[in-house]
Parts: structure tokens; sequence; C-alpha cells
């Protein structure tokens, strides 16, 4: 007699806890933005780090470079591609945004896409932006 | 339903323990094996190096416009905010002008009364009535600024610099406090509005942090001379201090030097040839 019910409240409950996915079948998703490759970037293909860390470990690297580079005074950074690059955000040539020359879409598309406000460019500058 | 002796559970979690124990230890043995494959941080090779950075300014060499020019070349080149311009009302519409007195600094031309208050004699040589001196962060051996900081965002390398990682910087003000020679000032505002042409070699600062002069580490670590040593016309070298052969000793040695607030015990390591 309440088997029914019971089994009734059940099919209700699963549906009702897996109503993201049904929401996510019915509804298109935005893929995130790829971050582009323009400029110099976009034909010297050799990063600090390959694409896949580089996603995941951008944050932690700028961390290690900022100590490195306020605490030791240490500037230089070669890969384990063999290249070596400036350590710097935003000056000179072999920086990041000396490759990556345009902040728009190399930083921000993505950040606007996680929603992650980092407070870089409140003293670093964008070459571009000061010209 | 399985039964387990005292004895076989003990052995079981007894093999179990070397098991895990020895995890690390195989990890590091396979890492090694690969070689140092990683990323190397070095110091870039064209850079100057010291013990102990130092600074002597030659007060017979210093005229007003030398250390105009010196004061210009530093503030330019590190985005030193200067708050007696008008804001630009189309890039930053909510900026106001500042209330009278408000400066930020970290090379400027003192009189020698302010520079030096311990040595005023009852009759001072005329000279030193009008002469400007130039005076910035000493980077004392015994910084007062650095023991007073409790973010250790103010700092001394290896080298004597005392230096600020704007970074950890939390606005506390205790160093300006500490600093017996007014070399530190605080970012009350917004500083972007107030620099009239952002140099591209260094970031500005922003809202709510301490600042002052670095003894142009940036420039130091690409193997040039301070920028106020370049504009100096040779009233200013900088040079390490520990080592007896360089030419900031030399100088030293030749030449009769006072330094400011030597009472103190900071130990500054800037000089005044007198």
């Amino acid at each position: 007699m309440s088997k029914n019910t019971i089994m009734a409240g059940l099919a209700v409950f699963v549906l009702a806890v897996l109503s993201p996915f049904w929401f996510n079948l019915i509804t298109t998703t935005q893929a995130a933005p790829k971050p582009e490759l323009l400029g110099k970037a976009a034909t010297a293909k050799k990063c600090v780090l390959d694409k896949y860390n580089m996603r995941a470990e951008h944050m932690y690297l700028l961390d290690v470079w900022r100590n490195s580079v306020v605490r030791l005074g240490d500037r230089k950074y070669t890969g384990t591609n063999g290249q070596t690059f400036n350590m710097s955000l935003s000056t000179g040539e072999n920086s990041c945004l000396g490759c990556h020359e345009d902040k728009a879409k190399f930083c921000d598309s993505c950040h606007n896409y996680a929603s992650v406000s980092p407070y870089c460019w409140d003293c670093h500058t964008n070459p571009k932006e000061i010209k | 339903m399985m039964i387990k002796s005292r004895r076989s559970f003990l052995k079981v979690a007894g093999i179990a323990a070397i098991g895990m124990g020895a995890a690390p230890v195989m990890n590091l043995a396979a890492s090694e094996s690969h070689g140092n494959a990683g990323p190397e941080i070095t110091k870039n090779e064209e850079s100057l190096h010291a013990k102990r950075w130092g600074m002597v300014i030659d007060t017979s060499k210093l005229t007003e416009e030398v250390a105009e020019a010196v004061n210009k070349a530093c503030h330019k080149a590190h985005n030193v905010p200067d708050f007696t311009i008008t804001p630009d009302p189309e890039k930053y519409p909510h900026a106001r002008t500042i209330r009278d007195g408000q400066e930020i600094k970290w090379i400027w031309p003192e009189h020698f009364h302010y520079a030096f208050p311990d040595k005023e004699d009852e009759f001072l040589a005329e000279k030193f009535h009008d002469l400007p001196f130039l005076v910035t962060c000493n980077h004392c051996k015994n910084a007062p600024c650095v023991q007073a900081c409790p973010t250790q965002a103010t700092f001394k390398r290896e080298d004597g610099i005392v230096i600020m990682d704007y970074h950890r910087c939390i606005g506390c003000r205790f160093c300006m406090a500490a600093c017996p020679y007014g070399s530190r000032n605080f970012n009350f505002m917004d500083p972007r509005p107030f620099i009239e042409e952002t140099a591209p070699g260094f970031p500005t600062r922003t809202k709510g942090v301490v600042e002052k002069c670095n003894l142009c580490a940036e420039r130091l670590a690409k193997g040039e001379q301070p920028h106020c040593v370049e504009a100096s016309e040779g009233a200013i070298v900088v040079g390490d201090l520990e080592d007896p052969e360089s030419k900031i000793r030399h100088l030293l040695a030749e030449h009769y030097t006072i330094r400011r607030k030597q009472s103190l015990g900071t130990e500054p390591s800037v000089y005044y040839i007198v």
C-alpha cells in the first residue's frame, strides 16, 4: 500500500535532485572563451609553461615570480623548454604583455567569464593603455 | 562472517604501514633518475652586485638645477604622482584636486636645517644656508622601518637595499612613524590621475600603500646606474660600501662626509661630502 507512495516520492526526489542536469540539457551554455593568441604570441608558440599548466597554474607562477623579483632580485626565468623570459607582467619585450600584446583578449576575456577580478592592473600598467 | 585474530590484523597493518612509508622514498628515487629538468630562476647576467649598496652625494657639485633634474628624472621614471597638477577630467572624471600640503617624494631638495637638525651650529658656514641638499631614503643598515613593518612588506635585501613589496603593504603606516628621515609617503588616494605621463618601465602604486625610494633596484638588475646618478652630472655616486676598492669607498676615504641623524644609530648608507 505505502509502496506506491514511496516509489512516487523517490521518483520526484531523484528528478528534483538532478534538476541542474535537466536544466543544462534544455538550455545552451556559453563555453569559456579561449584566450586568443595575437601578435607576437601567435608566431612564437613558446610560452613559459605548456598550455594546460599555464591554464591551471598561472596564478601560482605569478606569485612565485613576484616574490623572486621583489625579494631576491632574480628576474630571469628559464623554462623547461629552454626559453628565457623576463619575469615581469608588463615591462619590456620579453614580459607577459610584451608578447601577449592584447590584455583584453589574453587576460580579461577569461577573467570576466570566470568572474574573477585580480587587482594586478591597479598598479601594473598596460603599455597599450598609457600610450 | 570473517573473523580476524588480533595477530593477523596487526600483521596486515604493519605491512601496510611499511608500504606507505616507502612510497615517498620511491617517488624521490624515481624523480631523481630523471635529472633536474625544472625551470630555473636566476639573476640577469648583466645585473650589478654589491654587498651593501650606498650613496655619496657631493654637495659641492649640487646646484639647484641639478637637484631639480635629479628629482624630475626619478619621479618621472617611477611614476611618482604630483598633486599640484589638475587631473585630466576626460580620463578621470571623479578625481578631485587635492588640498595643499599632500606630497609623495622619493628624492627631493631639502635645506640643511631640516636635513641635519642636529648639526646646526650657532655660526654655521654661510654656504649651508642656501645649499640644496638632496635627501632620500637612507637605506639604513639598522632600518627602523623594516623593524616596524608588521607584514614584512618593507624589508632589507641581501645587498642592503631597503625595499618595499607593495603587494604586501597593508597601509598601516608604522614605517612612516618609524622612519626618522621622512622618506616615506602614503597614498591617501589613487595616484594615477596625478601622474602626468605614465612611464611604462615601472608600475604605479595604488591607494592605501606607502612608497619610497628603491635605489632603482629595477635598473641595477639591468646593469644600469640609478636615475639620480645619471641625472646628477657626477654629484651622486652609488656603489658598494663593503668593497674597499670601490669608487664610493675611495670618495669616502678622501673626503670628510656627514650622515643624517647618525646619533640615532640607524647607520644610514647615504653620505654627504660637505
